[in-house]
């Protein structure tokens, strides 16, 4: 499937290249033209340079024919206004979002974003990890 | 009246201004520290210092109780951010956010926004006024209810010259109230009214037939 990755940082060049390596088509959006370079040299997915809240710009990663978008950047607001446009504008079927902030994530899950919180997620796995539960249990989203 | 303002800089402070000289209860949120006091100093309303963004500063805010909660920082995701938590969390009755991207007003009124302020298309309105190429001005937006009032000036060449106005495929919602001839003289138009190069006629009609109107009159 063709998905857009807004956001070149740890999370979204990981999760590109892990997609890549599945077969799916990836496009990765950054305004910093920098942060490409953690996809690696051999990257063969396409890259765009711009913000993800931008309809001209998601426009060029191909937002219109993409079957998910998942907006993985370090800013909680840039993400859930990049997926409410992709859901909303675009009605693209499967939208990601990570929020860090879990009192934000709690009021965009309410209105039925997609989210993923991982200040929530790794302070369980780390309480379970030293409570002597390992770290096997499900992901808190 | 209780208006937040989110986002303490110029816009904010010269908002956060006016509504105090007009003896409303204000209250700026500002992230910056030194800002804040700078703006509590000079303008002698309340101001607090954080993420206008996080719903616990909204809470310690008094969110719950604002009739308006206007923002205004430089990032539209943020001023979105603010105005759907205080619609969704704390049941404000009005919010109003300014953008910055034009083209981000489909999207905050999709998302409930109720009011949107656009400085650049603001201007970009007045430019349209003085470049006689630009053949469609907008004089005003009903948003509500998805009706705008544009004004066109028929230019030379225009398919529309010296045909009347009913074999022009005006689409249904579209219609001509006036057409301004010569500067100064007025014509309430009908079916039959042919138009003339220099004409401004003033059109109403849906944002979804500006587009086919603009064609029609340009080419």
């Amino acid at each position: 499937m063709r998905v857009v990755i807004v956001g070149c940082g740890r999370v979204g060049a990981q999760l590109a290249r892990l997609l890549l390596a599945d077969g799916h088509q990836v496009t990765v959006v950054d305004k910093d033209s920098a942060s490409f370079g953690r996809l690696g040299s051999d990257f063969a997915g396409e890259v765009v340079l711009g913000t993800g809240i931008d309809e001209d710009v998601l426009l060029r990663a191909g937002i219109e024919e993409a079957a998910a978008l998942v907006a993985v950047t370090s800013g909680d607001n840039t993400n859930v206004m990049a997926a409410q446009v992709a859901k909303e504008i675009f009605g693209v079927p499967k939208v990601i979002c990570r929020v860090d902030d879990p009192l934000r994530e709690e009021i965009y899950r309410s209105l039925g974003l997609e989210t993923i919180c991982a200040t929530v997620w790794q302070a369980n796995h780390i309480r379970e990890s030293l409570e002597g539960r390992g770290a096997g249990g499900e992901p808190c989203m | 009246m209780y208006v937040i303002v989110v986002g303490g800089g110029k816009v904010g402070y010269y908002l956060a201004k006016s509504l105090g000289e007009e003896k409303q209860e204000v209250l700026i949120i500002e992230q910056d520290a030194q800002r804040c006091r700078a703006l509590s100093d000079e303008l002698g309303v309340n101001v607090m210092q954080g993420d206008g963004c996080e719903a616990s500063t909204m809470e310690e805010a008094g969110m719950g109780r604002a009739d308006v909660v206007v923002a205004v920082t430089g990032d539209d995701e943020d001023n979105l951010v603010v105005c759907q938590v205080a619609k969704q969390k704390f049941n404000v009755a009005r919010t109003v956010a300014r953008l910055n991207n034009p083209k981000n007003e489909k999207i905050f009124r999709k998302l409930g926004i109720d009011v949107t302020v656009s400085s650049t298309e603001l201007i970009l309105s007045q430019i349209e006024r003085v470049i006689p190429a630009q053949p469609l001005v907008h004089l005003l937006s009903l948003r509500n209810v998805g009706v705008s009032f544009v004004e066109l000036e028929v230019l030379p060449g225009s398919p529309a010259e010296g045909r009347p106005l009913r074999e022009l495929g005006i689409p249904d919602d579209c219609i001509f109230p006036l057409v301004i001839r010569g500067g100064d003289q007025a014509i309430i138009p009908y079916g039959d009214t042919e138009l003339q190069v220099g004409d401004h006629v003033v059109a109403v009609t849906s944002e979804a037939s500006a587009d086919t109107l603009r064609r029609i009159l340009r080419g």
